[in-house]
């Protein structure tokens, strides 16, 4: 069928969008955005642990680690990888046998400011190597073999909630996977620009009958919308740059967020994909920069909002990938990986254990040295005071990421 | 296996006898049914009535059982069943009893798809001599060209869902699918995944315990559950394990042992690599002595299943799930272990069950109306039905689907889609309205429908778990925009239909409509009540200034805007 046949068979008469006015009725939400209305109350904000902000960045498909943070002075190094390998003489040194990824360097302003947690050797017993498996874990911080419906940020905001003035619990920006703040009772709003999210939470219906507990729940989620929609705005004008990349929209939308002061425990961010099996290098590098100079500007936009010492950012994949690299200049899946936490009240250094790449396990895979619900362990009981061993089902040991 | 093809021959003689279907006759077959094969002495009129007694209600609600349903009862009918209560389909199941319909559904059930299957449905799987082969750039061809045959699938099982004489067959395939959740993201090979889902139709109404042997020998299913690499040496717990705690018995009733020797006795079940069937492979299976529910004996894997069918807690369960898939979300205990005890006691005869859930006083009463929260592919086939829409290629609403979390073929996990609520977060609830908004607005639909896709995609950014690795992302949504084109439909035309068949009565077009698009009445309250008081059906039909008479394509507008259309 021709474009011209199409037109005319569809003969819709024009009429009225799906939200809006039938004479003079309108029956549909209006314009939940309300500039300056909204924002919280600045004592509310200051009397919850939540005033602290999480940014999680998830770095979707399996970051090498090996070639974020590089072991650079073990020989085993360069021989399981003869062909991306990172030069040492690329390499930024950051001790005396640990250095990042030259595309990393944006953070090392971070660094220098002993404000970037380098934690190394991230990961679980039984390590499982499927992504869709191995995120749920992560997500869900169960054990390998357990399958928990709801994720470990909505168990910590249903252990304790957050203020209902927040304008969310938890913002995903970027992808329609709610990830850690999966499960039922989190009010969450997910979104990839402010603006458009502003538009379309006008198709949301915030008031109607509760009849039953299927209707009550999405009754609630629409209230969510327009709750969320009402905080929202994007009047602040940041003098910080953000880079021109899909990874840095998502940071300034992000930062957008906080700068309405609307409340919200927790963002999300997702870049990707790292699932480098072949020609990892140039990709691999590409994807390191956005993460740096995203998580820069983000620390320059939170400064700027007097924010920074409020805010902890911490970095996540479902894995690492294997120390050999394979026959197409990649690397298969693996198991421990290195990851970052930052922020203004981060206490700086190296964590965890570097990779033992002398002792890899019969797949050719890395130990891991750090419970990967130590990191969550550790935001929940320092970050949010909150009471970790009961919301992870079990005592995982803190690591001192915060400056006392 | 042998006592359990008795009970399929007991299903295979009612289906033979369709001359019945609106006869008076109809309701000595019900009643046998009812009171199950092993009480056939009992007559039609006194398990009706011990039915009736039995039931959450009682009187007025016992009464109806023999009389015509009325359209308010077929349309619930309707929608549980099907993806769609069209107003045709609604007057039919309207002059029947509560009996008469679900007897029609079950007796009219197919077991076979209508849709034309793919070409590549009978391929063989690679042999492991031609993979040793293969390059890495051919693995990956291979692997290519199994995710697109997914999708193909995908487009099949969908049309097949919008084709289908009989979609109750379709919805408890979706519903088995769910149950033994499998997924070709681990899978891989296309051909695997359509065998079980025809494997799922083939029994989809038919005999659980039957089903429940075939699937323990299913490629995909001994791949997915790593079955077909579990050997004497070092039993793989996987099968074990899933197969009580979410195929059969439920969690806690059995213990981490019985799983270990569970596991044992299926060791050896894998497939011929040659030939992609079920192989028993003698020198993996241990042939031992296994422990299992406090019984010791060389039990093997058939014998297992049948230990596990024994158990009444298996009837419970699998009654329990179909009532929160088909009454609500809250089973009634007492109904659940009567119609449980009845279903073991028919051997697992699924029709059987189903007959009597579709009849009960608890399916229909008022309270248990739309609480159920349609899942992404029940909102989006049945928008596609519901409204006549013609799509020639449905491979964007096949994505739709996944983008609101329902990717058919790659469930999350073992445990399938989580459901329910979890069906309805800010994410797919606004991606639903946004979904509905494009395809609802007058404008050159090709357009708008892509943009919509457009937007979707990109507020819902690289779209997760739910359309495979990561990376792929990007070229399914320009798929999905390539691929919109040639949807025909029009609204004003299907909305002008009511008014046609109800002459001058806008009021009655109304309700019509709303019957046809809505499981409740609308619940969105208008904004302004001061302009709109109590604006309800009956006054916006009854105000002249009311849009609604003069557009009835406003009035479906207004009907698929509100959160009642989510609900089932």
């Amino acid at each position: 069928m021709n474009r011209r046949n199409f037109l005319s068979s569809s003969l819709i008469a024009a009429g009225v969008p799906l939200v809006g006015q039938y004479h003079g009725v309108s029956w549909a939400a209006p314009s939940p955005v309300l500039a300056g209305a909204a924002a919280v109350d600045s004592n509310m904000l200051n009397n919850t642990p939540y005033k602290n902000l999480l940014l999680l960045i998830e770095l979707k498909g399996a970051n090498d680690g090996l070639n974020t943070v590089i072991p650079y002075t073990d020989p085993e190094y360069a021989k399981l990888r003869p062909r991306i390998a990172i030069a040492s003489d690329q390499v930024i040194k950051i001790s005396d046998r640990e250095g990042l990824h030259p595309s990393l360097n944006p953070l090392m302003s971070l660094w220098q400011n002993n404000e970037l947690a380098v934690v190394q050797g991230v990961g679980y017993p039984v390590p499982n190597l499927s992504h869709f498996r191995s995120i749920d874990i992560w997500d869900t911080a169960s054990k390998s073999e357990e399958y928990l419906d709801a994720g470990w940020l909505a168990r910590t905001f249903a252990a304790a909630p957050v203020p209902r003035q927040f304008a969310a619990d938890g913002v995903v920006v970027g992808s329609s996977n709610m990830g850690p703040l999966s499960g039922v009772g989190v009010r969450s709003i997910t979104l990839a620009d402010t603006q458009q999210f502003l538009r379309q939470a006008k198709l949301a219906q915030p008031k109607g009958d509760e009849r039953n507990a299927a209707l009550k729940h999405i009754m609630s989620v629409e209230n969510e919308i327009v709750h969320a929609a009402s905080k929202l705005n994007t009047n602040y004008q940041f003098k910080t740059e953000f880079p021109k990349s899909g990874f840095g929209n998502q940071v300034r939308t992000a930062a957008q967020m906080v700068a309405s002061n609307a409340g919200m425990a927790t963002i999300r961010l997702t870049l990707g994909s790292f699932d480098t099996h072949a020609g990892q290098l140039g990709t691999h590098a590409n994807l390191l920069k956005e993460l740096a100079e995203g998580i820069s500007a983000f620390k320059a936009a939170m400064l700027e909002l007097n924010r920074w010492d409020s805010t902890m950012v911490m970095t996540y994949s479902e894995f690492g990938r294997r120390p050999k690299e394979n026959q197409s200049g990649g690397t298969d899946h693996g198991t421990a990986s290195a990851h970052f936490v930052t922020g203004g009240r981060v206490n700086g250094g190296l964590y965890g254990q570097a990779p033992q790449l002398n002792r890899l396990d019969g797949s050719g895979n890395l130990a891991f040295a750090v419970d990967f619900r130590s990191l969550y362990a550790s935001v929940i009981d320092q970050w949010w005071t909150g009471d970790a061993t009961k919301i992870l089902h079990g005592r995982f040991e803190k690591l001192p990421l915060l400056k006392t | 296996m042998k006592k359990i093809s008795l009970a399929g021959n007991a299903i295979c003689q009612f289906r033979t006898n369709h001359a019945a279907r609106f006869a008076f006759g109809v309701m000595a077959t019900v009643g046998l049914l009812l009171a199950g094969p092993s009480n056939a002495q009992v007559s039609a009129q006194s398990s009706a009535q011990s039915s009736a007694q039995t039931g959450a209600q009682t009187g007025a609600q016992g009464a109806k059982q023999n009389s015509a349903m009325g359209v308010d009862d077929a349309r619930h009918l309707l929608s549980r069943v099907g993806f769609a209560a069209s107003n045709a389909d609604i007057q039919a199941f309207a002059k029947m009893t509560r009996f008469e319909a679900a007897d029609q559904l079950v007796r009219g059930a197919t077991s076979v798809a209508v849709t034309p299957a793919l070409p590549w449905v009978d391929d063989l799987p690679l042999s492991p001599a031609k993979r040793q082969t293969m390059s890495r750039e051919e693995n990956q061809a291979e692997l290519r060209r199994n995710n697109e045959r997914t999708f193909e699938l995908r487009d099949w099982w969908f049309r097949e869902m919008l084709s289908t004489p009989s979609p109750l067959t379709e919805k408890m395939t979706l519903f088995w699918h769910n149950h033994f959740a499998t997924s070709q993201q681990k899978v891989r090979f296309a051909a695997y995944i359509y065998r079980q889902n025809t494997l799922l139709r083939r029994n989809a109404l038919g005999n659980f315990a039957n089903m429940l042997h075939e699937m323990s020998r299913d490629p995909a299913m001994l791949i997915y559950l790593d079955g077909a690499n579990s050997r004497k040496q070092q039993p793989n717990e996987n099968f074990g394990r899933e197969v009580m705690e979410l195929f059969t018995l439920g969690e806690g009733n059995y213990t981490e042992k019985d799983i270990k020797e569970v596991a044992r006795a299926f060791t050896g079940w894998s497939i011929d690599r040659e030939t992609g069937q079920f192989m028993f492979r003698k020198a993996a299976h241990d042939y031992g002595d296994k422990t299992i529910f406090g019984k010791t004996g060389n039990f093997e894997g058939d014998q297992v299943l049948d230990m596990i069918l024994n158990r009444p807690e298996t009837a419970q369960f699998i009654t329990r799930k179909l009532w929160r898939e088909f009454v609500s979300p809250e089973p009634d205990e007492k109904e659940v272990r009567r119609l449980a005890s009845i279903f073991q006691a028919s051997g697992y005869n699924i029709g059987k069950l189903m007959r009597l859930i579709l009849s009960s006083d608890a399916f229909y009463t008022p309270d248990n109306r739309a609480t159920l929260i349609k899942s992404p592919v029940e909102f989006v086939v049945g928008t596609l039905k519901t409204f006549d829409i013609d799509a020639p290629n449905l491979r964007p609403f096949v994505l739709s689907a996944a983008l609101l979390g329902q990717n058919v073929f790659a469930p999350p996990n073992v445990k399938g889609w989580p459901g329910g609520e979890a069906w309805i977060n800010t994410a797919t609830l606004l991606g639903r309205k946004q979904l509905l908004d494009r395809l609802f607005r007058n404008e050159d639909r090709m357009e708008v429908t892509m943009r919509a896709m457009d937007d979707m995609a990109a507020r819902m950014g690289e779209a997760g778990q739910a359309l495979g690795p990561p990376g792929k992302e990007g070229r399914m949504v320009r798929q999905m925009e390539r691929s919109m084109g040639g949807i025909k439909w029009n609204l004003d035309a299907w909305s002008q239909r009511f008014v046609e068949q109800r002459g001058p009565n806008a009021n009655n077009a109304m309700q019509d409509m709303t019957r046809v698009v809505l499981a409740i009445p609308p619940q969105a309250v208008p904004q302004t009540a001061a302009q709109t008081p109590g604006l309800t059906l009956a006054s916006a039909a009854a105000d002249p200034s009311s849009p609604t008479m003069n557009k009835p394509a406003d009035w479906a507008r207004r009907l698929v805007a509100d959160p009642a259309y989510q609900l089932k």
